[in-house]
């Protein structure tokens, strides 16, 4: 039993269950699943559908963070990727054509591969922290989406981009297979290739993989481009879903969530040791806490709120302060009293 | 004990006869902090030259009073976000809490709360999610990124529980800042604009006069050498946030009154162009360097590249990518030079 | 030699001084006798760790008091003790006689010790005369008073004789001037004793000869300064006494004018000559064919810590280079093996000239290095056991291929085995294990590179004898299967052990390379400790 709970999966599980588990006490449609002309539908369906633009963005985020680093232009990059999509099919003869679509999704995900290129060769090979290097994206690449759109929110008509985000493949949302296939492939390279064993051992002790002969530069450039590729991706299906490019509400906030997500998953921001699996349970908890405050009646404009709450929760957890007050605590409940001693270095 | 020793950094330098090369050289010495400022004064003048040369008549009383009345909200959280740089962090809710102070006094406006109670209770709104913030990073060690982030969850939600929809303002007072103009001959000033530059005036007062905005220096140079010298780091660290936060209220009264309502979707995206022109102003983004006065003239860049850019008709989605360039070069220039350094030692 | 403080003992010493008798009797003048600082019985306990054990430290006004010890002796606990950072298990601190309690810093900053460290505790991005007087500064009316401050700033300057101008930042100066400005701060608050860690590593000659000016000066004010350097003739120049610390423990307190270094080094290493003599010497070279060196350095310059070095690596001969720390073992190490660009030098790998660009060049062309931080350089301690020890072949070979879990597993499993890594459990967290399973796994790590070049740092630092054993043999047996090995070790007897030839550091320079077998422990110790070339009976003039 202790083993299970000592899983680093164990209690990122745990919540999600009881986060279920609660809904369902108190709304018991909750789980309910019906079939409709040969698609299932229900919250939990529409929980795994809308949570596809988050996974994409936390997958990414994920290996970045792994890294010890941070990419805060995911937001701006699926704003570009939607806008430059959408713009050549809005452009096109055909629009509804299924090739259109194609080279569309093409060129925007290809547009993304090349600014987390940007990213990752300002982070890895001119040495500028993350959060500074990729504020610059997150600023520009708005102003990039909006030139491309010409300041409007271009709308399409298109059957086979509402395909993307609304579709279904054997009953299930198509949105769903384009994430966890992405999960699947990404885990795969990560496990059955080296690149996630060198990815953690540049993040836990960047010097003494140095000397080892681990070749960062390679290593933290490929997490920005993957994080960029995923986030264009996630701004397809953002655009696929409301049938327009909005280079100003695509991936509003999305930047934090997906760090959330990271963070509950079990991954520390400190880097080294990273889960994607924890992750993909991470947005489903928040997606989950989405639909769940959405119920309550709060309007989604005003559920920030509640995950500030959450992310102060998840920070004071991890905080060394807590951990460090909590100990005091618990020994101070037992008998003995505990050892004083002042300085933890080791005397030379 | 007199000295006859040989000038520690004597031999460091070639003997120089020229009594301007001595003075340049003594400047550099004791100044030379002051030199990304004055770099961003020079742009400034370029690009004022260049506006005046396009459009014939750009450098004139009208336009540069507009500069400062359209921009006032910027100065004031630039004076603040500078604050907290120059400490080496970095807050990304100003926007946010310029938004939610904002419509919160709107709403209570128009409910008749006096705005003797209205104003002060935007400042101490924006001082507490400041305060959160602060007390975040100093206590619990989470990087200001994060714990600024979810400051900004906080405040652009509770923006949004206020209202979610746009709320006019129609107290007199405060629609006051905004509409009074005193005139100096061809220029103006509003009540919002000296707001502005009186928070510009104190805030650079306090860096250079007080022993706190000395001690933000420190932190910015070394917490832990700062903590060795016995200076109070942890308050400051916290005083950091708070003031950034309190100029996000001060902001968000001058917003409303710009505008005439409160706008739960005020701010979005602000933070950005508040950290750009304190960038672009000369303050280093890793801490320990950097002026108000500064901040002054980085948001002067940007608000003159606005101008300009709708003088121009072309849309206003290039002043993203233009100030995101500008940021660029400015971070990767600093870059350069602390390699450099670094090299040298 | 010049110096303020009495001098009560006109014998050489080299036992422990015994602290309560009345010692006021024998001062020369009518100067007073008693200590400014007392130590008695100094301890400091971590948990289990007894890092300090009953030691007593004197320290006399205007003297010049040098602290010495290995790594581990204590010294650092030692100085956080007498100034506040860290509380003492047992003993008192005594203060003119009287006893104090220091709960902090502050407290010993307010009785007037202050410490002056290696990393320079200054704000580079402020003024030289804010770094003086920040936190005490002057100001008006809640203000500051810049001029004031400066100017104030300015006497404290010019009290020591120093010409900058405090208006500069500091960082425009360099390391040398900052460390004056540290002291200039240290002093602004009328310090009767001040700790020197290390002065003098960054500075060139001239630069050290001011700050000898300097300490000249605090001297005949009578400031009581401890003086902490690894540098054996700046030692000797400028301290009038010198603690030895060896394991925690007091070994003694010397006159360095009457103390002899071969002494002071024997004092500080503990070696046993008996036992040294008693152990058998691992490496026998048998034939007289002329090896070629694998990797070979010559004139090589590194951090201002290594100075114009020449190495020879041989193919099945290992190089045992003894010197004390801070004589540049590592800097030698890491410049050899591309872990640090040298300033100056040729490096020639198996007759190619140009040194290594990187770890993983060095690598490639089968030269590697193991850090003395296993640590902090070495393990990578959330990792497992195994992936620890593939890693750098991991690195290798390339993301693409990577070692398959079985093979992975059994290649990991093969190095346990080998090198007795205990527990054999592949799938540990490296940083559990014991230092010296750690080395060893840091260890296989290099050999699972099937390397040509060996150089290892400190290998068998605080490792149990068994384990120690252990590595000195492997490394004979990897040496007699062609390896070339560069064991460095503070520990003279093991270099004795296990070298065919010895390099012998002292300063950062290689004073010569001798074969083992023509070393004695006394000539090698001489050696460390002079840095002179070596005669039968080590030559030293008292002073």
């Amino acid at each position: 039993m202790s083993r299970l709970i000592k899983h680093h999966l164990f209690w990122p599980g745990f919540a999600l269950v009881a986060l279920v588990v609660l809904n369902t006490v108190v709304r018991p449609r909750f789980i309910e699943i019906s079939v409709q002309h040969g698609a299932l539908y229900g919250a939990p369906i529409d929980i795994l559908r809308n949570s596809a633009p988050m996974m994409l963005v936390a997958l990414g985020m994920t290996l970045v963070i792994a890294t010890r680093g941070i990419d805060l232009s995911v937001g701006a990059v699926m704003a570009v990727s939607g806008a430059v999509a959408l713009t050549i099919i809005d452009g096109s003869d055909s629009p509804g054509s299924v090739g259109t679509v194609l080279v569309a999704i093409a060129v925007g995900v290809g547009v993304s591969l090349i600014l987390g290129v940007w990213n990752g060769f300002l982070v890895s090979v001119l040495k500028i922290q993350p959060i500074i290097a990729t504020l610059v994206l997150m600023m520009a690449g708005r102003g990039v989406a909006l030139l491309v759109t010409g300041g409007f929110i271009t709308t399409v008509t298109s059957d086979p981009l509402k395909y993307v985000a609304s579709g279904h493949l054997l009953g299930l949302p198509f949105a769903l297979f384009i994430w966890v296939a992405a999960v699947v492939v990404v885990s795969l390279v990560e496990r059955r290739t080296a690149l996630g064993v060198l990815t953690e051992a540049v993040g836990i002790n960047p010097e003494a993989s140095r000397l080892a002969g681990v070749r960062a530069t390679g290593i933290i450039l490929g997490t920005y481009v993957l994080s960029g590729g995923l986030a264009g991706m996630a701004g397809i299906i953002y655009s696929s879903n409301i049938m327009a490019a909005d280079a100003n509400a695509a991936g509003e906030l999305i930047e934090l969530y997906a760090i959330l997500a990271v963070v509950l998953g079990g991954t520390s921001l400190a880097g080294g040791k990273f889960s994607i699996a924890g992750t993909v349970i991470g947005v489903l908890i928040i997606q989950t806490l989405q639909s769940t405050i959405l119920f309550l009646g709060v309007s989604s404009a005003q559920s920030p709120v509640f995950f500030a709450a959450v992310v102060v929760v998840v920070v004071l957890i991890q905080a060394p302060a807590v951990h460090r007050a909590a100990r005091q605590f618990l020994q101070r409940r037992s008998t003995h009293v505990p050892d004083i001693t002042r300085g933890t270095e080791v005397a030379r | 004990m007199s000295t006859t020793a040989t000038t520690p950094d004597a031999g460091r330098k070639p003997v120089v006869p020229a009594r301007i090369s001595e003075f340049g050289r003594t400047f550099v010495a004791r100044h030379a902090s002051v030199m990304p400022m004055l770099a961003a004064l020079a742009i400034l003048v370029l690009i004022l030259i260049g506006a005046q040369i396009h459009f014939g008549d750009f450098v004139n009383p009208r336009t540069l009073s507009a500069l400062l009345l359209d921009n006032a909200y910027l100065l004031i959280l630039a004076v603040g976000m500078t604050f907290v740089i120059v400490t080496g962090g970095i807050d990304l809710s100003v926007g946010s809490v310029m938004a939610f102070t904002g419509i919160g006094a709107a709403q209570m406006l128009s409910h008749g709360v006096s705005s003797a109670i209205v104003i002060p209770a935007m400042i101490l709104g924006g001082a507490f999610i400041g305060l959160m913030i602060g007390v975040l990073v100093q206590y619990f060690d989470v990087q200001p990124f994060i714990a600024s982030l979810a400051g900004l969850f906080l405040a652009r939600g509770l923006a949004y529980v206020v209202s979610l929809k746009s709320i006019r303002v129609e107290n007199e007072h405060v629609l006051w800042l905004q509409s009074t103009r005193w005139w100096f001959g061809d220029w103006y000033l509003t009540p919002t604009g000296v707001i502005a530059l009186l928070t510009v005036v104190v805030g650079a007062l306090v860096m250079k006069y007080t022993r706190f905005g000395r001690t933000v220096y420190a932190v910015g140079g070394g917490e832990q050498s700062a903590r060795l010298m016995g200076l109070a780091v942890a308050r400051t660290k916290v005083l950091v946030y708070v003031i950034s936060g309190v100029c996000g209220g001060l902001a968000g009264l001058v917003l409303t009154a710009y505008s005439g309502a409160g706008y739960p979707r005020n701010g979005i995206g602000t933070e950005l162009d508040v950290i750009a022109a304190v960038v672009i102003g000369g303050t280093l983004l890793t801490g320990g360097a950097g002026y108000v006065v500064g901040s002054l003239i980085g948001v002067l860049v940007y608000g003159t590249i606005h101008t300009v850019i709708s003088y121009m008709g072309a849309e206003q989605s290039w002043m993203r990518i233009i100030i995101g360039l500008m940021l660029l070069m400015f971070i990767v220039v600093q870059r350069v030079i602390v390699v450099r350094a670094e090299r040298r030692r | 030699m010049g110096h303020n403080g009495a001098m009560p003992d006109d014998a050489p010493v080299d036992v422990p001084i015994d602290v309560s008798a009345d010692t006021a009797g024998d001062a020369p003048d009518q100067c007073p006798a008693r200590p400014l600082v007392q130590l008695l019985g100094g301890t400091v306990r971590f948990g289990a760790d007894t890092v300090l054990d009953g030691v007593d430290f004197r320290l006399f006004p205007g003297e010049v008091h040098s602290l010495m010890g290995e790594n581990g002796a204590g010294k650092s606990t030692l100085i956080k003790a007498l100034t506040g950072a860290l509380q003492l298990s047992g003993g008192t601190i005594l203060l003119d006689g009287e006893p104090v309690h220091f709960r902090s810093t502050h407290d010993a900053q307010q009785a007037g010790i202050r410490a002056v460290y290696q990393e320079i505790d200054l704000l580079p991005n402020l003024s030289v005369a804010e770094n003086i007087m920040l936190g005490a500064e002057p100001r008006r009316c809640g203000l500051v008073d810049w001029a004031r401050m400066r100017r104030r700033a300015g006497e404290v300057l010019d009290d020591l004789g120093l010409d900058i101008d405090p208006a500069t930042t500091l960082s425009h100066h360099s390391i040398a001037v900052q460390q004056l400005v540290a002291i200039a701060r240290a002093l602004s608050t009328d310090a009767r004793v001040l700790v020197l860690d290390e002065p003098t590593s960054s500075l060139d000659a001239a630069e050290c000869a001011e700050l000898f000016r300097v300490i000249a000066g605090l001297k005949e004010r009578g400031v009581a300064i401890i003086f902490i350097s690894h540098f054996l003739d700046q030692i000797y120049e400028v301290c009038d006494r010198v603690t030895v610390l060896r394991d925690g423990s007091l070994v003694g307190e010397y006159l360095t004018r009457e103390f002899l270094r071969v002494d002071l080094v024997q004092a500080m290493l503990g070696h046993n000559a008996e036992a040294l003599r008693s152990r058998s010497r691992l490496q026998v070279v048998e034939d007289d064919v002329v090896r070629r060196p694998f990797l070979s350095v010559r004139g090589l310059s590194s951090r201002r810590r290594i100075t114009d070095a020449d190495v020879d690596l041989i193919e099945g001969d290992v190089l045992g280079v003894a010197g004390l720390l801070g004589s540049g073992r590592t800097e030698l190490a890491r410049a050899m093996t591309g872990v640090d660009r040298p300033d100056a030098g040729i490096i020639r790998i198996h007759g190619a000239t140009g040194g290594p660009g990187g770890p993983r060049e060095a690598i490639s062309l089968g030269v590697v290095y193991s850090s003395e931080n296993r640590r902090t350089e070495g393990i990578i301690g959330e990792l497992s056991v195994g992936d620890n020890i593939t890693l750098a072949l991991q690195a290798q070979q390339g993301i693409l291929r990577r070692i398959g879990g079985t093979r992975q597993r059994e290649l990991a499993q093969s190095w346990v085995e080998a090198l007795d890594i205990r527990p054999p459990d592949l799938d540990r967290p490296a940083g559990n294990l014991s230092g010296g399973n750690q080395q060893k796994v840091l260890l296989a790590r290099l050999l699972a590179l099937a390397p040509r070049v060996l150089v290892l740092d400190e290998p068998t630092r605080g490792i149990d004898v068994g384990a120690k054993v252990e590595i000195q043999n492997l490394v004979g047996d990897l040496a007699d299967n062609g390896l070339s090995v560069m064991f460095i070790s503070a520990e003279l007897e093991e270099v004795l052990r296990v070298g065919n030839r010895v390099a012998i550091l002292h300063d950062g320079r290689i004073v010569d390379t001798v074969p083992a077998e023509e070393l004695t422990p006394d000539s090698l110790l001489a050696l460390v400790a002079q840095g002179s070339s070596m005669g039968s009976a080590p030559v030293e003039e008292a002073r």
